[in-house]
């Protein structure tokens, strides 16, 4: 159990940093921002449970996802419109940015999935 | 403009800002796995959505961008904001990809292998997250 968790946040973090440093490559930043929206936390958790749960359990994962990424999309949107229109600061807008991703995800989740 | 690749911009990472980077992936890895155990998969997929990086990555750049601009003398606060806002719209793109990305993943991997979905699904993503890109590039210069 104990290697499973430190095998998983090894992955995890290698293939969100390795997305992350190739943001971090290109300009404008509108197109570097494309690889923030990257399946990165995906690649990593749905390659380690296809080999441990199956394809079964992987692909119910990914009917859920589908709701995290509409969030992901609300979120984003959100937190750029409060950085530019609204002048916040990075930190307050990240911060209510995150919240709506929450309220919005598992909003989605209890009106369709549950 | 034009897109550009330059390695300058990973000179000016510390070491803190990947190990942030580096930390945020993979605790939310590991709890999309726990979260998924406990609660079932239908819960734990939401978090394969998470934005597990962008408010790190938002903050660093409008932190860098004001760096640069107070090296140069001015002041940098509304251009790291402008910057990070950018990089936030950006995001909301690759988001909208993302969403293709999970209903390949979703509706393919009952029925092919695992690493040819995953790699599809992620060119898929790439496609349509540079298509959406270009699409709003092309709108705003009219």
């Amino acid at each position: 159990m104990f290697m499973d968790i430190v095998f998983r946040f090894l992955v995890g973090g290698a293939v969100v940093t390795a997305f992350a440093l190739i943001g971090d490559l290109f300009k404008p930043k509108s197109f570097a921002g494309l690889f923030g929206g990257a399946p990165s936390v995906a690649l990593a958790t749905l390659g380690l449970t296809i080999l441990k749960e199956g394809h079964g359990y992987a692909a119910v994962e990914a009917r859920s996802m589908v709701l995290g990424a509409a969030a992901f999309v609300f979120c984003a949107f959100l937190m750029s419109r409060l950085l530019l229109r609204r002048k916040w600061r990075p930190a307050r807008a990240t911060g209510v940015s995150l919240a709506v991703w929450f309220a919005i995800a598992f909003g989605l989740w209890f009106g369709i999935l549950r | 403009m034009k897109i550009t690749a330059s390695t300058a911009s990973l000179r000016e990472l510390t070491f803190w800002e990947c190990a942030i980077r580096f930390i945020a992936g993979g605790t939310i890895t590991v709890a999309t796995g726990l979260i998924a155990k406990k609660f079932g998969p239908a819960i734990g997929g939401l978090f394969l959505a998470f934005p597990a990086i962008l408010p790190a990555s938002v903050t660093m750049i409008a932190n860098h961008e004001r760096q640069r601009k107070e090296e140069a003398g001015l002041h940098g606060v509304i251009r790291g904001r402008e910057a990070a806002g950018a990089d936030a719209a950006g995001a909301a793109m690759g988001g909208v990809a993302l969403c293709v990305f999970t209903i390949v993943v979703w509706q393919a991997l009952p029925h092919f292998p695992s690493w040819a979905v995953l790699t599809a699904a992620t060119g898929i993503w790439f496609g349509v997250a540079f298509g959406i890109w270009r699409i709003r590039k092309a709108i705003k210069a009219r």
